[in-house]
């Protein structure tokens, strides 16, 4: 038991990579990123085509991945996605859709339908021994990089002249604009930062198992339902409710292997009928 | 005027396809305190988002130091020099007092207001500054939001409607504030609904009719009989 719950709090820390941008993005401009799986996924297969070029080093693939992640959300929502924000959720929820479907056939074009994988030089079959529990020090690797990005993302929030704007903005635009905040930089600057935790959780993901190009959905759905566990706006919460979702999948494999996904989605679910505003809410309204 | 600090000539507003504001002439000078007062849809409140930016209006219509504003975003305003103190005081609810005052520092515009005066200021803020802007009383409320305008050390500060929900005897404590507010030379532009009050701490008053000046005059001098007129258009 003791292991399979392990287990779960490994796996929920790939989830809360999974999840954070879509807790960043949602928090600063209550914008849901439908897209995000398949951001994801399409940052797994960077990873894997920049392996062919540079060679399997995943150190150095995150190295460029991650700029590059950045820069792309920086441009994506200045210049995309600014136009769709206000008081109406649908049209970013009917654009990011749209990106959704546009991503995933882009890279059935370009990689075609198979599963690919990104060789981390072994790092996915070493373990050590924790008493009696063996780890996989990839699995930890990504606990341990989890933690301290919402760390880093709460800190940032909390303690930045930086983070005070991503909140103001969030609070009301207007007021901040007044203050001499440039919103539309300051969402530019969420969504980046957004981008580069997608292109890290993509890198990871690669590393750990295969991506196919229609797995980008299902990823999506783990993000969400962390975020939802968790309670919209709240860092820590996504990390709680990630790690929350990760045990009860364990849990359930361990019980049935066809049972591990049915388990997540029937917390996630119990979640919303008990307590819909999520474990730890921060965002109001 | 010349050398007024704001000025606007012909100034129109509007929200969508209802006009708002009809050719606003307005001129404030360095030092002085103006009060804008009519009733309800006077177009007074317009008119400071006219000023600051939040109603798109033409480029000429606004002048800050002879320079055409009118229509810049507000953002880039607030750095020129002009404050505003939102009507309903509109504090981010998810920052503390101090952070709501901080980021009114965000345009980094130099000057004498910093965070120890305004606790000198308003001592009680300095006590709460760690709480929700949420658990102050309104009067307190209204003490951060001067606050978080001050803090861009503007050359003009606009108060929109100070006295809303407050208690008579909190709106004069907010209000005795605005001398040593003054003190340094800054243009302050009150709109206010209670007439005697803004009479009585400004130099001059304009009054506001359905998006016209209907008035306009030195505070002292008006005569119950004019405000009256110029308030309901009788």
């Amino acid at each position: 038991m003791a292991d399979t719950i392990i287990q779960g709090v490994l796996l929920g820390g790939l989830y809360c990579l999974f999840a954070l941008g879509l807790s960043l993005m949602f928090g600063v401009m209550r914008l849901t990123n439908i897209a995000q799986g398949d951001f994801i996924v399409m940052a797994s297969f960077g990873a894997v085509a920049l392996a062919s070029v540079i060679g399997e080093r995943p150190l150095w693939i995150a190295l460029v991945l991650l700029p590059a992640g950045f820069a792309v959300g920086y441009l994506l929502q200045r210049y995309l996605l600014n136009g769709t924000l206000g008081r109406d959720p649908l049209p970013s929820l009917v654009v990011t859709f749209g990106l959704s479907i546009i991503v995933q056939n882009a890279l059935l074009e370009v990689f075609s339908a198979d599963p690919r994988a990104l060789g981390s030089g072994g790092l996915n079959t070493r373990s050590i021994a924790i008493g009696p529990v063996t780890v996989g020090e990839l699995p930890l690797l990504i606990l341990a990089t989890a933690l301290a990005c919402t760390g880093g993302l709460q800190t940032l929030f909390s303690q930045t002249a930086a983070g005070r704007a991503f909140r103001a903005v969030s609070d009301d635009r207007d007021i901040a604009r007044l203050m001499g905040v440039q919103a539309d930089r300051v969402y530019a600057t969420a969504t980046a930062i957004a981008f580069a935790l997608i292109a890290l959780a993509g890198v990871f993901q690669a590393m750990r198992t295969t991506v196919a190009p229609a797995d980008g959905p299902m990823l999506l759905l783990f993000a969400f339902e962390a975020v939802i566990i968790g309670g919209m706006g709240s860092f820590w919460g996504t990390l709680v409710g990630a790690l929350v979702l990760g045990v009860t999948q364990q849990v359930g494999f361990a019980f049935d292997p066809g049972w591990g996904l049915w388990f997540g989605h029937l917390v996630f679910l119990a979640v919303l009928v008990v307590r819909p505003q999520g474990l730890f809410p921060k965002t109001k309204g | 005027m010349r050398g007024a600090v704001v000025r606007t000539h012909a100034l129109e507003a509007r929200y969508g396809d209802a006009q708002a504001l009809f050719g606003i002439d307005f001129e404030l000078a360095q030092g002085e305190l103006v009060a804008i007062i009519g009733a309800n849809g006077a177009g007074k409140s317009t008119f400071l988002k006219a000023l600051t930016g939040l109603v798109p209006v033409e480029r000429a219509a606004v002048h800050l130091f002879d320079e055409a504003i009118g229509g810049l975003p507000p953002e880039l305003i607030v750095r020129r020099g002009l404050a505003m103190v939102p009507e309903g005081r509109r504090l981010f609810p998810s920052l503390s007092v101090e952070e709501n005052l901080r980021m009114g520092s965000f345009a980094r515009r130099a000057g004498p207001w910093t965070l120890d005066r305004l606790y000198a200021m308003f001592p009680v803020l300095k006590d709460k500054r760690r709480s929700p802007s949420g658990a102050l009383s309104g009067g307190q409320q209204q003490m951060v939001s001067i606050g978080r305008a001050l803090m861009s050390n503007p050359a003009v500060l606009l108060c929109d409607e100070l006295s809303l929900g407050l208690a008579p005897v909190v709106v004069k404590e907010i209000y005795a504030a605005m001398p040593a507010i003054a003190a340094e030379g800054m243009s302050i532009v009150v709109v206010e609904q209670d007439v005697s009050l803004a009479q009585s701490v400004s130099s001059r008053v304009y009054c506001f009719q359905e998006g016209r000046v209907s008035l306009e005059g030195p505070s002292d001098r008006l005569t119950r009989a004019q405000i009256s007129e110029a308030y309901f258009g009788t």
